[in-house]
């Protein structure tokens, strides 16, 4: 009980330690998602209204992706960019970069079969009026894109939400330096091992927090779309 | 796309030749070598028993579908080359998750750019210059019907097609879509139809294409099909006989 009130305590005294894991903890996954959303939503929509050998098996791969274990991510990257991989001369391995990266590689899929799905429906909607309109090309994806937007929102959001609870590959790269490279989740990891119960519980408070409040967007995005007839 | 269009001009797509057009679906000719020619102006009006082939006739005109087998032309243009003198009304209108408005804005961006007052024309033309700003899937079906109609039109198309767009919807809308469809065949707009409603083929119908089992059976001025049906086939259909 001693614990739980040291942990409101930390919270709401705004701990200096506390919200600089915190604002890390945010801006690693804020990034990562940014540049995730980059490569995922248009992959998606490519994948979703293009025809070619192997399409159905790049989907089949992209779905599967999307439960790789944040271990073997982690591990993935470790070994890209450790001393002695391709990209080891970037000195990265320890850096927020590297969890960044990891981060990436892990919710890319994710987004992208997401978001493949979605569009796959409005393509199976749109396309014939979009024939019919002469719509192809640039201006199509565009289109998926803009008219799927409410949608694709809360595909970013599952992204955003993986990539802030995980713990494994961030850990592996990231290394949990204290001040540099230690976030919520791997905080949370190393204070329960060394008994300080407090601190791991105000961080799991907080990230309980985010998480519902990540959950509370997706919810509220979906009505409003729901509302307009935008879903 | 915006061919300025005007009643004394030839219509570039007609003669519509359709020669021979099959097409198979598993081990079934759905279409069985329809042997057509369109050469009139004014409304045309596929008729026919549920599964005869109209639609999918209208979908190999428009180029949705790809025939088996056969060929059709569209004057001296094959259906791919026409694609952009033609504009279609599906039985279930898609609209862009966006306001209407904007649904006319993305159907025609040279129109919105240069013209934005013809959008709000159009509008008015079916009666939704009220609704501009609304969602365009917010509105009634009726209402939804006559926005792509709307749409389809922006681009004064010389060949309208329109799949069953009056299906199942309000009187007052069906008022709108039919004037509007007549007004724009009187401006030299070619309008093919497929419709079950034999009151609407009646008020529309220049000519009447009976289409039955896969193949245009009969093709007749309207005053005539309907006064005296050339095949048993459309007599029956005619008489409200069930036809299987």
């Amino acid at each position: 009980m001693d614990a739980v009130t040291e942990a409101f305590r930390l919270i709401i005294a705004l701990d200096a330690d506390l919200f600089e894991i915190l604002w890390l903890s945010i801006r690693v996954s804020v990034i990562a998602l940014a540049i995730s959303a980059v490569i995922s939503l248009p992959l998606g929509t490519w994948l979703a209204i293009t025809e070619f050998p192997g399409r159905k098996f790049c989907i089949l791969l992209l779905n599967a992706l999307m439960g790789m274990p944040p271990v073997v991510v982690g591990l993935m990257v470790y070994l890209l960019l450790s001393r002695s991989g391709p990209l080891g001369w970037l000195g990265l391995l320890y850096t927020p970069t590297a969890m960044i990266i990891a981060q990436v590689v892990l919710i890319t899929p994710i987004i992208a079969a997401l978001s493949n799905q979605v569009i796959e429906n409005l393509h199976q909607e749109y396309s014939d009026t979009f024939y019919s309109m002469g719509v192809t090309g640039r201006r199509a994806v565009v289109a998926y894109l803009v008219d799927a937007r409410y949608a694709l929102t809360t595909c970013i959001l599952a992204g955003f939400g993986r990539a802030i609870a995980e713990v494994g590959a961030v850990i592996i790269v990231g290394g949990n330096i204290d001040h540099l490279t230690r976030v919520m989740t791997t905080a949370i990891a190393l204070e329960t091992s060394k008994g300080n119960l407090s601190l791991a519980l105000s961080l799991g408070t907080v990230l309980l927090a985010l998480s519902l409040l990540v959950n509370s967007l997706v919810i509220g995005v979906r009505e409003y779309a729901a509302k307009r007839q935008y879903a | 796309m915006n061919t300025l269009r005007s009643a004394n001009m030839p219509n570039p797509l007609l003669p519509i030749r359709i020669s021979n057009l099959r097409l198979i679906k598993g081990d079934r000719a759905v279409l069985a070598g329809v042997n057509l020619m369109i050469d009139e102006p004014g409304i045309t009006v596929f008729m026919g028993p549920n599964g005869a082939g109209k639609t999918l006739l209208l979908r190999c005109l428009h180029g949705l579908i790809n025939p088996d087998q056969g060929q059709i032309t569209l004057g001296d243009l094959t259906v791919a080359d026409s694609r952009d003198q033609q504009a279609m009304v599906f039985q279930h209108p898609v609209l862009l998750r966006r306001t209407a408005l904007q649904n006319l804005a993305f159907a025609a961006p040279g129109i919105a750019r240069s013209e934005p007052q013809r959008l709000i024309e159009a509008l008015e033309s079916v009666h939704l210059a009220d609704r501009a700003d609304q969602p365009a899937r917010m509105l009634s079906g009726g209402e939804q019907q006559r926005l792509a109609l709307a749409r389809a039109l922006l681009s004064k198309p010389a060949l309208l097609l329109l799949d069953e767009a009056t299906a199942s919807l309000d009187p007052a809308s069906v008022q709108v879509i039919e004037a509007l469809v007549k007004a724009q065949s009187t401006q030299g707009t070619k309008v093919i139809l497929v419709s079950h409603d034999q009151g609407q083929a009646r008020r529309l119908a220049d000519d009447v294409v009976f289409i039955s089992a896969g193949q245009a059976a009969e093709r007749s001025p309207a005053n005539q099909f309907f006064i005296a049906p050339q095949t048993p086939a459309a007599k029956a259909y005619l008489a409200g006989e069930l036809l299987l």
